[in-house]
């Protein structure tokens, strides 16, 4: 596609709170650079370029979560600017790992922290971008799958829907030929709840999956979570389990959240 | 068909099977282990397969087991079934490129010359999966183009069980433990461990079969032989790990479309899709198409799809079958109910592997049982 201008589109990559691991997987394309490189102008990449160049962008992908005031302005800014603004990664889609402070007092975990918290100005939580503006689509993943990745800029380019599959890492076990973890080992596997897209990288090595691109499409982890009960797998396991990289995503935080009750002393 | 009478080859001689195969041009594909179960991949000799191994199953439980002697079919069934030989889980159909004068030209992305396989062990439940696919890719006049030529390549050695697993009913679906003349085979043989003596009795299926005999050191199979292999079949038909009573279950799950049992069952179901995955009968496809970044050239991909996945009935405006009920409901009455209608069969064969692989263990004869017990039809239902 062109921009309004008839230029190459602009695509521009903004960060907020994350670890840069998702835009790192852009720079990954070592294959695939060269070509987005020549089809898209690469507007803003701090990453990989100082250079800026104004907005407005025709595709903007966006890395991390909401965690202070000042974010939740400046992403209202990038959407304002972007005529498509993809999320990328687990932060963006989720809250990522820093939404666990939502479980906690934020005041007293920074007196915790910081010798002189009151030089701190943070939310008391950590939410994805979707919670404050408009997204045209979520890609999953901590960090992202940079097929995927390729896949939705490729999809921008020639106008078409992305190939991104939302059914379970099950079926990605099975197309590659992966015995099931859970079954043949009676390791604890997450898979049956979360979204495919890694290409079932962990029981590929005969470990479970830990959920990094968080639910899939109709989970039901009370049915998952039964099963490892009767493995033998604690309530505070499950619970930390399903509350990782994406445990702020409704499945997995209801699923966590009924099994911190169930391992409370008081309940 | 008439059946030959069975030959005799002792275990020390079976690579020469394999070798036979091996000098007609065929890649041998047999049960070997990786992983901690029983897979089918290429092999050469026959202490690449499973020797002294058996696995023991369960709804959600499969462990490979040490047998008390050497055999090497005395395993059930793994999580693999042929149909990943014969319909690949991942296949190109289309190439398409862009020429100098801006037109696309199309070629076939299947074009690839496909491996003869010998496959080397297939039960009486596997033959008749492979018997119900041909009917769905070949018959009714609109014949699927890369399983037939994949298919009819292959060179087929059954073997009847000696043992069944912890989730097999092929007795209740009629379609084992024996390997028969009811499927089509090259060879059909049956593994017999009489103390000391450990031999195979085989029967050729084919011309093809009869060739391949006539080069393996066999010799004539004795009364007492032939006896003796009987025994350990009929002993595993005795052993079935479930049972299902398949009589008028066609008509048991069309009558009851709106039991609350579809609700109790879709409480535990994960739609995770594994029960599709690893049946042999499932040949439910998606199509993609991908681009490469210039925009220049582009393929279509058929790749294995399942009734439990939201995109399996995506239309504008969603997926038709949203709830985890309704996609049980219909895996489960298309294989016991509506299959009859469409390929006059059941597309269930009683290998369990949707009973060993579902990560939650459910088990749908468990749950045809549920159906039939507060059937109205049944006599011994419950009064409404």
């Amino acid at each position: 596609m062109s921009s309004a201008t008839g230029e190459r589109p602009k695509l521009a990559v903004w960060k907020f709170a994350s670890c840069d691991g998702c835009q790192l997987s852009l720079l990954d394309c070592e294959d695939e650079l060269l070509a987005v490189a020549e089809a898209i102008e690469i507007a803003n990449f701090a990453e990989a370029t100082r250079r800026v160049v104004d907005g407005p962008y025709d595709l903007s992908l966006v890395e991390g979560s909401i965690t202070t005031a000042h974010d939740a302005e400046r992403i209202r800014e990038v959407r304002a600017q972007s005529k498509y603004l993809v999320t990328i990664g687990a932060c963006a889609t989720a809250g990522g790992i820093q939404a666990l402070r939502n479980w906690q007092d934020l005041d007293e975990m920074a007196s915790v922290v910081y010798a002189s918290p009151q030089y701190l100005e943070t939310l008391a939580t950590s939410t994805p971008i979707s919670h404050h503006v408009p997204v045209d689509f979520e890609l999953r993943g901590c960090p992202v799958n940079k097929r995927q990745l390729v896949e939705v800029v490729l999809a921008f380019l020639h106008r078409r829907k992305p190939l991104v599959s939302e059914h379970s890492v099950c079926v990605e076990c099975k197309l590659r030929g992966n015995p099931c973890v859970m079954v043949a080992h009676g390791t604890p596997c997450l898979g049956p709840v979360t979204q495919a897209g890694c290409g079932a990288l962990c029981p590929a090595y005969n470990r479970g999956c830990f959920g990094c691109f968080g639910p899939m499409e109709s989970p039901n982890p009370a049915a998952l979570s039964e099963r490892w009960s009767a493995m033998g797998v604690p309530d505070r396991d499950i619970m930390r389990a399903y509350r990782s990289f994406n445990g702020y995503a409704s499945p997995f935080r209801e699923e966590s959240d009924h099994h911190e009750q169930r391992s409370s002393p008081n309940s | 068909m008439t059946t030959d009478p069975p030959v005799l080859l002792l275990r020390e001689d079976f690579d020469a099977l394999i070798g036979a195969l091996e000098r007609r041009g065929y890649a041998v594909v047999g049960p070997t282990v990786r992983d901690g179960t029983i897979v089918y991949d290429e092999i050469s000799r026959s202490d690449e397969m499973p020797v002294g191994w058996t696995d023991e199953q369960d709804g959600g439980h499969y462990r490979l087991k040490r047998r008390d002697d050497a055999a090497l079919f005395g395993y059930a069934v793994g999580p693999q079934s042929w149909k990943q030989f014969l319909h690949p889980s991942q296949l190109r159909l289309v190439k398409a490129d862009r020429d100098e004068k801006g037109g696309m030209a199309f070629s076939d992305g299947d074009d690839g010359e496909p491996a003869r396989y010998a496959f080397l062990g297939m039960r009486s439940c596997e033959l008749h999966a492979m018997t119900i696919q041909d009917r769905v890719f070949l018959g009714s006049g609109a014949a699927d183009s890369h399983y037939e030529r994949r298919r009819r390549r292959i060179f087929s050695i059954g073997v009847s069980c000696g043992v069944a697993g912890g989730t097999c009913f092929c007795v209740s679906m009629e379609t084992g433990p024996a390997v028969t003349d009811r499927t089509p085979h090259d060879l059909a043989l049956t593994e017999v461990i009489d103390g000391d003596r450990h031999f195979f009795l085989l029967t050729a299926g084919s011309d093809e079969g009869r060739e391949v005999l006539a080069e393996l050191p066999v010799t004539m199979a004795s009364e007492d032989d032939r006896a003796a292999a009987a025994e350990r079949v009929d002993r595993a038909a005795a052993s079935m790990g479930r049972a299902m009573s398949a009589d008028g279950v066609r008509e048991l799950l069309r009558e009851n479309f709106d039991h609350p049992r579809w609700e109790d069952v879709a409480q535990r179901c994960l739609t995770c899709a594994n029960c599709t995955m690893v049946c042999p009968t499932c040949f439910c496809t998606t199509v993609e198409d991908v681009t490469d970044l210039t925009g220049d050239h582009a393929e279509r991909w058929r790749r294995w799809d399942s009734c439990f996945t939201m995109d399996f009935t995506w239309m504008p405006g969603g997926g038709a079958r949203q709830s985890a009920k309704s996609r049980y409901r219909q895996w489960l009455t298309h294989k016991l109910s509506t299959w009859h209608d469409q390929f006059d069969s059941s597309g269930c064969v009683g290998c369990g592997r949707c009973i060993t692989w579902c990560p939650v263990g459910i088990d749908l004869t468990e749950e045809v049982a549920a159906f039939r017990e507060s059937d109205p039809q049944n006599p011994k239902s419950p009064a409404p």
